[in-house]
């Protein structure tokens, strides 16, 4: 299972590469907004920026908060999104406790599936896809 | 937003109101350059003054914005207050892609508002809000509030200006996001004749991508031209203060108000003591990978007990010539606390500085004084020029009025025409000889970016008056073709006619990308014509003295070749503007 993280993110410039990436190649969309990864200026630009993205909580409260099962829960984190049940309700957004998920004026929601295809898109290599090692019975990620 | 027309907001500062207006001209006038010389020909007054109500000040994108690296820039357009006649100034941050997510190919905007103001739009709204409390505010603390006040952050740009823009200073700049700047010919000012402090534009529209199978291919194709060859790596190793060492070692690199053209203390200002002392970090415009903007830092004590403060400043060549080489100061703590008070005033930095170096040798010659200037202005006195710096911004005595109007309107009234480094407009760093200083004083914008002719003197020694004028004229049009699209021009050595079309076709615009250089050269015909009727004349603007008297790679400068070449290039333009009726 992979995990997409950003751990040298305070080497982004803010270029918003990776969002477009995700936008063009996942969503097949020309946007900042339609994106798993968002990226803002931390409190200003002179204060550096931050990689909005889903963490892959587990379980994740987008995935209980989802009324029709379009979110559910992702083995070892984060979430599996069916976009044809959605109703857009938007109680996913709502729920997330970090603004990973944003939604679009039609309602759609877009949150990151973990695919790593923003990661080559990374000028500076902020972005990893990381390998979450699996516990043979559980979801649970293994902890040292 | 790929489209067969250009949709374009136009904003109405008297009566409040926009209106989304449809525009041909997609396959003739392309967008950028071309489309801002459509809409002032369309909205604009070109017999009249600069600061009319109802003057447009228009911001126009491409038609690959967003779409592929490196088309980020913006182009504004507007008649200067510097000359009162049309003119363009560039910039990035995330104004291109800001416009381009608002859905539309340009925003303009007319008319004057009561009192102070910010225009907010996005792609579903447009407000127009009460700042006047903000009247007087700097730069910094202005796109604080700023960014307070509104919706959007990281998805938007904020452009304000200063107090430079409010008091009418003809080197008045726009601020960008902080960084970025369009910066010459006083579009501060532009802004400012209409109460208009400051704009937001939110990006939020959503584009389907191109069905075509060729675009992700090409998309990373051009990424990993622009990231992972060598092609690029001059703007994002010590980025254009490079320049500086070479410039100075073939002696073209102006001190002390021009008095030298090389100096040994350039060790101490060069690109690599920049990037080794004081940079802290890079940051890129939306949508370009490259990462070409320096940010510097500044610490100092304020106080004992260390108590500091902290300040972040980007720096490029032109910001290290104009308030570093020009002004001899040669610490590069000193250059960057100029910097920053021309940020704070809201200052076009290479203008404000070329300026204070006029400003400095009419003291050393007894033309002005501390009367005049408040604090004595000595080359290397980095205190004294950051108290002008506010001063000149603040527009605070008759002297840094007329200062602000520009050097020559100073030495009109005081004297001194003869040392004024202005070539159309303060002088870029370029101190190459006889084609850069015929190029900069005639150029479209008058900046070393019009076209390559600084580049030729550090080739050619040979004097060529027909191939010179030939290559100006001829490499304009590919630059105003590429700033129509609309590319940062360091992107201009990746991004080959062939790429270009090629980039074209794959989003939707075939008939673009198969009439690359004759669109160039309509739209450099375009921008000229609307240049000349509103009042360009090359024979009004003449190559101070000074300009003759110094000495580069090439030995001295030959008065009879830059006289010559100056002449023959005007007529070019008058001809390729259809004015000449010689």
């Amino acid at each position: 299972m992979k995990k997409l993280t950003a751990p040298k993110i305070d080497r982004c410039i803010g270029c918003h590469s990776c969002s477009l990436a995700c936008a063009r190649l996942v969503h097949k969309q020309i946007s900042w907004d339609t994106a798993g990864i968002r990226i803002k200026s931390s409190g200003g630009l002179t204060t550096g920026f931050k990689a909005n993205h889903c963490l892959a909580c587990d379980p994740a409260p987008c995935a209980d908060a989802c009324p029709t099962g379009a979110f559910s829960h992702r083995k070892g984190g984060g979430v599996i999104v069916k976009k044809k049940l959605c109703i857009t309700c938007g109680d996913c957004v709502a729920a997330c406790p970090i603004d990973a998920i944003s939604q679009d004026f039609s309602g759609a929601v877009y949150v990151c599936i973990h695919c790593g295809r923003c990661v080559d898109f990374c000028p500076h290599n902020c972005l990893e896809l990381e390998d979450i090692p699996m516990d043979k019975d559980s979801r649970k990620e293994v902890t040292a | 937003m790929i489209r067969d027309h250009f949709r374009i907001l136009v904003v109405n500062l008297s009566s409040g109101k926009g209106q989304i207006v449809h525009l041909d001209g997609r396959n003739t006038e392309v967008g950028g350059s071309g489309l801002a010389a459509l809409l002032f020909q369309k909205y604009g007054l070109p017999e009249q003054s600069w600061d009319d109500p109802a003057q447009p000040v228009i911001f126009a994108i491409g038609p690959l914005t967003g779409y592929f690296p490196l088309m980020s820039k913006t182009v504004c357009s507007f008649k200067s207050p510097y000359h009162n006649q049309y003119t363009e100034s560039h910039a990035g941050g995330r104004s291109a892609l800001s416009l381009c997510f608002s859905n539309l190919d340009a925003l303009v905007v007319v008319g004057k508002s009561e009192r102070l103001c910010c225009l907010s739009v996005s792609s579903r709204s447009l407000d127009i809000k009460d700042i006047d409390f903000m009247r007087g505010m700097d730069v910094d603390e202005t796109g604080k509030l700023l960014r307070g006040m509104s919706k959007g952050s990281g998805h938007r740009t904020i452009l304000r200006i200063g107090p430079a823009g409010e008091n009418g200073a003809a080197m008045s700049c726009i601020n960008v996001d902080t960084y970025r700047h369009f910066g010459r010919l006083g579009g501060g000012a532009a802004l400012g004749a209409k109460n208009l402090k400051g704009i937001i534009i939110h990006g939020d529209a959503i584009f389907t991508m191109p069905d075509n199978k060729q675009y992700n291919k090409l998309f990373a194709e051009v990424y990993k031209q622009v990231t992972a060859t060598d092609m690029m790596k001059k703007y994002h190793n010590l980025g254009t203060p490079a320049n500086l060492q070479g410039l100075n070692d073939i002696k073209s690199l102006p001190w002390r108000n021009l008095q030298a053209t090389s100096d040994p203390a350039i060790d101490q200002i060069n690109g690599e003591r920049f990037a080794t002392d004081t940079l802290l970090r890079n940051s890129a415009c939306s949508g370009c990978p490259v990462g070409c903007i320096h940010v510097a830092y500044i610490r100092e004590m304020f106080t004992e007990n260390h108590r500091y403060t902290f300040k972040q400043v980007a720096y490029d060549y032109e910001m290290i010539f104009s308030l570093g080489t020009m002004l001899g100061v040669t610490d590069t703590t000193s250059v960057l606390n100029i910097l920053d008070e021309m940020e704070k005033a809201g200052l076009d930095a290479m203008s404000g500085g070329v300026a204070l170096a006029w400003a400095t040798e009419a003291t050393e010659k007894g033309l002005i004084s501390a009367k005049e200037t408040v604090v004595t202005l000595t080359f290397g006195d980095s205190d004294s020029y950051q108290q002008a710096t506010e001063m000149l911004g603040g527009c605070s005595n008759d002297f840094y009025r007329l200062l602000g109007q520009g050097s020559l309107k100073a030495a009109e009234e005081y004297g001194g025409k003869d040392f004024a480094c202005v070539l159309g407009q303060e002088m870029a760093g370029y101190a190459t000889g006889e084609v850069f200083f015929a190029a900069q004083s005639l150029g479209f914008r008058h900046s070393h970016l019009d076209s390559g002719g600084y580049s030729y003197d550090q080739k050619h020694s040979d004097q060529d008056i027909g191939g010179v004028t030939d290559f100006l004229i001829n490499d304009e049009a590919g630059r105003a073709f590429m700033t129509s699209m609309v590319s940062c021009l360091f992107a201009r050595g990746v991004y080959t006619n062939e790429l270009l079309g090629d980039c074209l076709s794959s989003v939707g615009y075939p008939e673009l990308a198969t009439n690359i250089d004759p669109l160039g050269k309509h739209i450099q015909k375009l921008r000229w014509q609307t240049r000349v009727a509103s009042g360009f004349s090359p024979d009004a603007i003449t190559i101070p003295k000074r300009f003759f008297k110094i000495k580069t790679w090439k030995g001295a400068i030959d008065p009879v070749y830059l006289n010559n070449l100056k002449k023959a290039y005007g007529e070019a333009i008058m001809t390729l503007a259809g004015n000449n009726h010689d």
